[in-house]
């Protein structure tokens, strides 16, 4: 069988149409970048706050309650800041404070179950009790890890200022 | 006179794409893996207090709600900023949603996501709200960053 060779002149190259397709690239590109945005990053402190009951489970559990207590000023910055009767100047004292009630020969565990009411003033601005919180709850060590204190935190009902 | 037009060959007129479509494809992946959706509940309006000890979760919270509360006192719920006194009834309506679905609102979480300016008697006020309407469980969110001394 003969086989005939063709003689007709066919394209060397298949041309493919690349316009749509960066058309298509181009509008996903602008989506995405237009819907990016820097989030920090963001974490929480978590506080179990049932209901003031009689005979309330997590307080039998708990020993050496601490009390702090956080006053603010007409403005709603922090003015005081008390912890058992004494006055401390700021949130390093705090901390400082809480870790010599707490001890650091039992090991940073030993804070489990001891619980702290903070008792704020009601104009007080929020971040003063994230401060209060933080110095509460742990700190960081200079290789990064997180050391925990105490993590039973409870705030206070709200006391609305008389007018 | 004949002007002879030089042929066009056709390496002249076809640029090399490959690079800018290589190019624009990094371009997409890079954007597309750093969208986060789940950060879709930050609001702009809530600028968060910073702790050294704000670390992300490593899970994320189940039965989560998001409850956000403005630099003037202004709860955030839902995308729909109320007073206060609003956010009883959807509370409500959460707590009952939750029961529904086989649930306790006690097992649940309720995110508060503060500005750091408002007023820490209102952040209380919420919290009682929520305590009233059966939940138990609060993570204070803040932003993870190191503070100022």
């Amino acid at each position: 069988m003969k086989l005939r060779h063709t003689t007709s002149q066919a394209p060397d190259k298949v041309e493919i149409q690349m316009t749509p397709m960066i058309d298509i690239v181009f509008q996903l590109l602008i989506f995405f970048l237009f819907s990016f945005k820097i989030v920090t990053q963001e974490g929480d402190f978590n506080i179990r706050m049932p209901v003031a009951g009689p005979a309330s489970s997590t307080s039998l559990q708990t020993d050496l309650p601490i009390k702090v207590r956080l006053t603010a000023d007409d403005e709603g910055n922090l003015a005081s800041i008390r912890m058992d009767d004494a006055v401390l100047p700021n949130f390093t004292a705090l901390h400082e404070k809480v870790m010599s009630r707490v001890g650091t020969n039992a090991g940073p565990d030993a804070a489990e179950n001891i619980e702290a009411e903070l008792d704020c003033d009601y104009n007080l601005k929020y971040r003063n009790v994230i401060g209060a919180v933080t110095a509460i709850s742990g700190y960081v060590t200079p290789d990064g890890r997180i050391v925990k204190l105490i993590q039973k935190i409870k705030l206070s009902p709200p006391k609305k200022p008389a007018a | 006179m004949k002007i002879i037009k030089p042929k066009a060959t056709a390496a002249a007129l076809e640029p090399d794409m490959t690079p800018m479509i290589d190019m624009t494809f990094q371009l997409i992946a890079f954007f597309m893996v750093l969208l986060n959706f789940g950060e879709a509940e930050q609001d702009a309006r809530i600028r968060l207090p910073s702790s050294q000890l704000a670390k992300p979760p490593e899970t994320a919270l189940e039965n989560a709600l998001v409850v956000q509360l403005t630099g003037d006192n202004q709860v955030l719920f839902s995308g729909e900023l109320m007073p206060i006194a609003g956010l009883d009834e959807k509370l409500r309506r959460e707590a009952r949603f939750i029961t529904l679905s086989g649930e306790k609102p006690e097992d649940a979480t309720v995110i508060l996501r503060a500005d750091a300016e408002s007023k820490t008697g209102v952040v209380q006020e919420v919290i009682q709200k929520c305590q009233e309407n059966g939940f138990e469980n609060f993570a204070l969110r803040a932003k993870q960053e190191d503070e100022e001394s």
